[in-house]
């Protein structure tokens, strides 16, 4: 089956590769781009150690093609930290709450964190829904759940501006 | 695993989908959101000689009022969900929607595939039941509709023609303070239902059940309107023995599906206790605003 030409920009980065349509995102994210940071585990679509923010939503990489992201923006836990090395506040909470132990399931659960963190703070059984859809299978998740909640009192650019609104809203 | 092999054919138009399912007639399959059909490819479930990607088409987006709601086959749960038109005018699909996967299967999942798709286990297509819904569908030689009662022919199967999409959802009008209910009993948040239940009750001026739809998931090879259970709550003033004596009514005649997760006898009770649960709250829901 022939090949088709893909154009990503990936943590900011225009990169181009040429893939068979049945490979996933996510191996394309993988083996062509080389980012390895981000976890393939069941493959599909149940545990979310895949999942990447796809023009700034969370989605589950290993559930499209690659051939379908043509022309998208996509943001994995190679662009968390600053290009000086300065992490991210959500790494950081994560670094302060022991929030992982084995780390496969880590950059899955930073990512959904990340678009989480992008629509503002959540009650502690809200974060837990929404987290719902990532699996651990060291921690418990109690460390989690208090890392993304320490995050959420972290000022991000975009937490700032959501609770700016917030506030604003209130008023 | 890896799917298998596949030619991928990028249709930018409603047109363009067609014609490559007529051309490839029989051997194609259409992706929309993907967020079954590569869990299924990846499984080797399935295979596709030629996958027929719509995401690109634009005529296939959007939610448009028109006393009901329209709403184009590739909207994401995520948008349906978010949408005020929605809430308003289908507040039952509002609520189905929120126990559809988790965020990031709704960012990518659509209306219309979830429909196509016709899992029992799924919300969509019992909402599309309890709301005597219809989808517009498309082939290479036109455009016809089916109504939901006629969509849902057997497990993972429906009554379209391997060359024809789905292109629109169509809901009738929401009888203004209609109320509303969905009750899923599922092992952890954002899996498959074990079973659920979602009910819609009106009342007329004397207070009486003028209007009761009550919708099954998960206990057949279809999503499954309780018809008999209806029609018991017609005429009748809303009462916790109502509920009940309904809940029973509800599933006397299914014969539930027993798996790992529970007994068809398990699976039985649970979906009556969900029944009376949701009528209930549809009940107080009557006269609320959507």
């Amino acid at each position: 089956m022939s090949r088709r030409p893909v154009h990503v920009k990936i943590n900011g980065v225009e990169r181009e590769g040429y893939v068979e349509p049945r490979k996933t995102l996510v191996d394309f994210i993988r083996e062509d781009l080389e980012l390895t940071g981000t976890h393939v585990g069941c493959e599909h679509g149940v545990c979310g150690a895949c999942t990447v923010l796809l023009d700034g939503e969370a989605v589950r990489s290993c559930l499209m093609f690659a051939v379908q992201a043509e022309g998208c923006e996509i943001r994995t836990i190679e662009g968390m930290a600053g290009p000086d090395g300065q992490l991210h506040p959500l790494q950081e909470a994560f670094r302060d709450n022991h929030s992982f132990q084995c780390g496969f399931c880590t950059p899955g659960f930073m990512m959904t964190a990340a678009a989480l963190l992008e629509e503002g703070p959540l009650s502690e059984e809200d974060l837990r829904h929404e987290l719902s859809g990532n699996l651990c299978r060291c921690t418990g998740y109690q460390s989690i759940v208090a890392g993304v909640m320490d995050a959420f009192g972290r000022s991000t650019p975009a937490a700032g501006q959501a609770a700016d609104a917030a506030t604003e809203a209130a008023r | 695993m890896k799917p298998s092999a596949f030619e991928y054919h990028l249709a930018v138009s409603t047109d363009e989908a067609v014609g490559l399912l007529a051309e490839h007639d029989g051997d194609a399959k259409v992706i929309a959101g993907g967020q079954s059909l590569v869990p299924l490819l990846a499984l080797r479930l399935a295979r596709v000689d030629h996958l027929v990607d719509i995401n690109k088409v634009p005529d296939l987006q959007g939610i448009t009022a028109n006393g009901g709601l329209r709403i184009g086959a590739m909207t994401r749960h995520r948008e349906a969900e978010r949408s005020a038109l929605v809430r308003r005018h289908a507040p039952l699909l509002a609520d189905a929607l929120t126990y559809i996967g988790h965020a990031a299967i709704r960012n990518r999942g659509t209306l219309g595939g979830s429909l196509a798709h016709a899992d029992p286990a799924a919300e969509l297509p019992a909402t599309l039941l309890a709301l005597d819904g219809q989808v517009e569908v498309r082939n290479s030689r036109g455009t016809r509709t089916v109504a939901a009662a006629d969509l849902f022919t057997g497990f993972l199967t429906t009554s379209l023609e391997p060359d024809e999409l789905l292109t629109a959802i169509s809901l009738p009008a929401w009888r203004a303070g209609s109320g509303w209910s969905v009750q899923e009993f599922a092992r952890r948040s954002g899996d498959f239902a074990i079973s659920g239940a979602m009910t819609v009750l009106s009342t007329g001026a004397d207070g009486r059940i003028d209007d009761a739809r009550i919708a099954l998931i998960g206990v057949a090879p279809t999503a499954v309107r309780a018809s008999a259970a209806e029609q018991a709550l017609i005429g009748g003033a809303p009462s916790e023995e109502l509920w009940a004596s309904v809940a029973e009514a509800a599933v006397a005649d299914i014969e539930p599906p027993s798996d790992l997760h529970g007994s068809s006898a398990y699976r039985k009770k649970l979906t009556s206790t969900l029944v009376r649960r949701s009528l209930a709250e549809s009940a107080s829901r009557i006269g609320a605003a959507a």
